[in-house]
C-alpha cells in the first residue's frame, strides 16, 4: 500500500512535470493539450430521491457531451466528475470532499435534495468552490452564503404564486392539508409563514399520512370551516387521493395543488375530479401550450426534445434545474474568461437576463438564486389537460 | 353534525372491509401452521397490480379481476411449495421469518415487474358519489362492503358445507388428531396458502379503485390487517371480521374528531394495547396459549 501511494505520488509528479513541459512547449497554439474544465457533480441518481438525480445526471451528461462535441468552452473540453449519494446527506459530504479535495473541480452543479445540498454546503464555503445546487429550499440561499448558488425556484415561491392567485378571485379564507412528507411539510411550513404577507386568513389546517387512502374526514372537516378555497401541500400519491375524496365530499370550493404533483400521473390518477383544480408549474411541463412570445418557449422547447430524443421517457423538471445549473455556470466561465474560482463565483453572482427552463434569473449579491413569481405558471386542468390561466 | 359522523363511518367500515378480508387471510395461514404469515400484504398487492395489468392489457373488467385473483393464488401456491413447506417442520419463528423474507422478495419482484409508478383501477360501476343523509359514498365503497361480505360468507359455507372445509378446520383444533383420521395436513397447509391469497387479492381488487396500488401498497395494509386480527384474537374468522370493521372504525372516527395525523399511529396502539391487556383478542381465548 505505502509502495503504491508512494508510486502514486511519483507518478502524478512526473505527469505534472511532463504537462509543465507540454505546457511551455505547447504555448501559444490551440489548447488541446490544455486541461479540461473540470465540473463536479454529487446526485442522488439511486434511492428514494432517485426521481431527482437520474435526470439530473442524464441531463449534465447529455449537455457536457454536446458542448464538447461543439468544441468545448474557451478552447478546453468539460470533463464531469459525478457521483451518486444516494440522497445520504454522508455520503453527500463524502463525495463533496473528494470532488474538492481530490478531483480538485472548477464547480460543483450538485445536489439533488436540500438534505444532500446542506451537508456539502459547507465544504464548499471553506475551499472556496462555488457550488450551483438543484435542491428546492430557501435556507440554502437564505441568508445568502458567498459560494453557494441555487437553479430550482422554492416552495415559498410556489405558495406566493398561489396566494396571489386566490387573492385575484376575491377569496381570502383558506384551509390548508398537507401530507407528512418532507417536501409535504416544508411547504405547509412556507405557505404559513407567507399568508399573512398576502392578507390570506387560515382558517383550517389539516394533515395527513404519507400512505394514507382516505381523507375524507379531513375534507369534511375543512367542509365545515368556512374556508374559501383550498390548498393542498402534497407530493406524490396523496394530492390525487386528495383531489377524488374533494369532489366525493361534495366541495366545490377551488383547490390548488402544489407544484409537486404537476405531472400527467396526477390527472390520470384523479380522474375527472381534477377539472378545475389550478397548480403553479414550471414552463417546461407545458412547453407545447405556451404562447410563441413567451420567452421561455424556445429554450423549453430545445431542452425538452434534446432529452426525450435521447433517453426515451417524459422530460422532469428536475433535470431541468440541471440543464440551468450547468448552463449558469458555463455562461460564467464564458463571461470570467478563466476557471479562476474567484472570477467564476463573480460571474455566477452577475447572471443577468439568462433564459432557462426554470425561468428568467436575475442573480445579485443578495439573491442568490434570481428567480421571481413569473418563473411559475398558473395552470388549470381543463379537459383532462393542462390550460394556462389568463 | 350527523353528517359528519356518517362520513367517518362510511370510511371507516369501507377500511374495516379491507382489513377483514386481510385479517381473514391471517387466520386461514395461522391456523393451518401456527404461524403468522407477513406476505399476507403482498398478496393483496399483487392482486391489485395484476388486475391493472389484466385490464391494460384489454381484457374486459371481470374477467380481469378474476384472473387478477387466479395469479395471487398462483403466487402464493408456488411459495407455498417453494418456501414453506420444504421448512413445515421447523419451529413457528422460522416459518414467520421465511414470509418476511417471501414479503421482501415478492416487493422487490413487483418493483421490477410494475415499476415503481402509483396505478389505478376505474370503479366497477361508476365515479359519482352516492349523498345520504348528507354524506357521501363512492359506489365502489358499496362494492368493496359487499364484496367482502360475500367473501366471508363464501368462505363460511366452505368451511361448515364441504369435506375439505371441515378438513382444514379439523386441522386447525388438533393438527396430530387430524393426521390421525387421514387428513393430509401438508395438503391443508398448501391449501390454506391459496386461500388467503384469494381473500387478500380480492381485497386488493377491491380497495385498487380508491385507495389506488403500487408496489409498496402491501406493507401498510399488511400491518393493518394483522394488527385487525389480533384484535379480534389471532386463528378465530368471526374474530378477524370482527376486529378488521372496529379498526376501520377506530380509524376513520378517530382522524375525523382526533387528529388525521394519528390515524396510522391507532393500528398501533391497537397492537400494543391487545398485547397487553387482551392477549387473546376480543374472540380468540382458544389459541391464547399459542400467542
Amino acid at each position: 500500500m505505502g509502495m503504491f501511494r508512494f508510486n502514486r505520488a511519483l507518478a502524478r509528479q512526473v505527469a505534472g512535470a511532463a504537462l509543465a513541459v507540454c505546457g511551455v512547449a505547447g504555448f501559444g497554439s490551440a489548447g488541446a493539450q490544455e486541461q479540461p474544465i473540470r465540473i463536479g457533480a454529487f446526485l442522488s441518481v439511486t434511492g428514494p430521491a432517485a426521481f431527482l438525480g437520474d435526470p439530473e445526471l442524464k441531463t449534465l451528461e447529455l449537455y457536457v457531451d454536446r458542448i464538447n462535441a461543439e468544441g468545448g468552452l474557451l478552447g478546453r473540453k468539460l470533463q464531469l466528475f459525478s457521483y451518486d449519494d444516494a440522497g445520504d446527506a454522508e455520503k453527500a459530504r463524502t463525495f463533496a470532499k473528494r470532488l474538492i479535495e481530490q478531483d480538485k473541480v472548477d464547480v460543483i452543479v450538485g445536489g439533488s435534495t436540500t438534505g444532500t445540498t446542506m451537508a456539502a454546503m459547507p465544504l464548499a464555503e471553506q475551499s472556496s468552490t462555488p457550488f450551483i445546487s438543484l435542491a428546492g429550499a430557501v435556507t440554502i440561499i437564505e441568508p445568502v452564503k458567498k459560494w453557494v448558488f441555487k437553479t430550482p425556484h422554492t416552495d415559498r415561491m410556489a405558495c406566493e404564486k398561489i396566494f396571489v392567485d386566490i387573492k385575484a378571485r376575491n377569496l381570502s379564507k383558506v384551509a390548508l392539508i398537507s401530507g407528512s412528507g418532507g417536501f409535504d411539510k416544508s411547504m405547509r411550513a412556507e405557505c404559513v409563514k407567507v399568508a399573512p404577507k398576502y392578507g390570506m386568513d387560515l382558517v383550517a389546517d389539516e394533515t395527513y399520512g404519507a400512505t394514507d387512502t382516505d381523507m375524507t374526514a379531513q375534507l369534511t372537516k375543512i367542509k365545515g370551516s368556512g374556508a374559501q378555497a383550498v390548498l393542498n401541500a402534497g407530493f406524490g400519491q396523496g394530492p390525487a387521493i386528495v383531489t377524488r375524496n374533494y369532489r366525493q365530499v361534495g366541495l366545490a370550493l377551488p383547490l390548488y395543488q402544489s407544484h409537486g404533483v404537476a405531472s400527467r400521473e396526477y390527472i390520470k390518477l384523479s380522474g375527472p375530479a381534477a377539472e378545475g383544480v389550478r397548480l403553479p408549474a414550471a414552463a417546461l411541463l407545458v412547453s407545447d401550450i405556451l404562447p410563441a412570445e413567451d420567452a421561455q418557449k424556445p429554450v423549453v422547447v430545445a431542452y425538452r426534445k434534446a432529452y426525450e430524443d435521447k433517453f426515451k421517457s417524459d422530460v422532469s423538471t428536475f433535470g431541468g434545474h440541471a440543464y440551468d445549473g450547468l448552463m449558469i455556470a458555463v455562461n460564467a466561465i464564458k463571461a470570467a474568461r478563466s476557471t479562476d474560482k474567484a472570477r467564476l463565483r463573480d460571474a455566477i453572482e452577475a447572471t443577468k437576463g439568462y433564459v432557462g427552463t426554470g425561468g428568467v434569473v436575475n442573480m445579485s449579491a443578495a439573491d442568490h438564486m434570481g428567480l421571481d413569481l413569473s418563473a411559475f405558471r398558473m395552470l388549470e386542468v381543463k379537459d383532462g389537460n393542462w390550460s394556462l390561466v389568463k | 353534525m350527523t353528517s359528519a359522523w356518517l362520513q367517518f363511518i362510511a370510511s371507516g367500515l369501507t377500511a374495516g372491509a379491507i382489513y377483514a378480508l386481510v385479517a381473514l387471510g391471517f387466520a386461514i395461514v395461522f391456523n393451518a401452521s401456527g404461524a403468522i404469515n407477513f406476505a399476507q400484504g403482498e398478496f393483496v398487492m399483487v392482486g391489485g397490480m395484476s388486475a391493472v395489468s389484466f385490464l391494460a392489457m384489454g381484457v374486459p373488467l371481470p374477467l380481469a379481476i378474476a384472473l387478477a385473483v387466479a395469479a395471487s393464488v398462483v403466487v402464493a401456491l408456488l411459495i407455498e411449495r417453494v418456501a414453506v413447506s420444504p421448512a413445515r417442520n421447523a419451529g413457528t419463528v422460522t416459518l414467520i421469518i421465511i414470509t418476511i423474507g417471501v414479503a421482501l422478495f415478492l416487493r422487490g419482484l413487483a418493483q421490477l415487474v410494475w415499476g415503481k409508478g402509483v396505478f389505478r383501477l376505474p370503479g366497477f360501476s361508476g365515479e359519482e358519489p352516492i349523498a345520504f343523509f348528507g354524506a357521501t359514498l363512492l359506489p365502489q365503497s358499496l362494492w368493496v362492503m359487499g364484496g367482502a361480505a360475500l367473501a366471508v360468507l363464501a368462505l363460511g359455507a366452505f368451511y361448515g358445507r364441504t369435506l375439505a372445509g371441515k378438513a382444514m378446520l379439523a386441522t386447525s383444533y388438533n393438527k396430530l388428531a387430524a393426521q390421525l383420521v387421514g387428513i393430509n395436513t401438508r395438503a391443508v397447509l398448501f391449501a390454506s396458502f391459496g386461500l388467503a391469497a384469494a381473500l387478500g387479492a380480492i381485497g386488493g381488487v377491491l380497495i385498487a379503485p380508491i385507495a389506488f396500488t403500487s408496489y409498496d401498497a402491501g406493507i401498510m395494509l399488511g400491518l393493518k390487517g394483522f394488527a385487525a386480527a389480533m384484535l379480534g384474537g389471532l386463528g378465530s374468522f368471526a374474530g378477524a371480521v370482527l376486529g378488521g370493521v372496529v379498526l376501520g372504525l377506530l380509524e376513520g372516527l378517530g382522524a375525523g374528531f382526533v387528529s388525521s395525523a394519528y390515524k396510522d399511529a391507532i393500528a398501533f396502539v391497537v397492537i400494543l394495547a391487545v398485547l397487553f391487556f387482551l392477549p387473546g383478542g376480543l374472540l380468540g381465548a382458544r389459541h391464547s396459549d399459542r400467542v
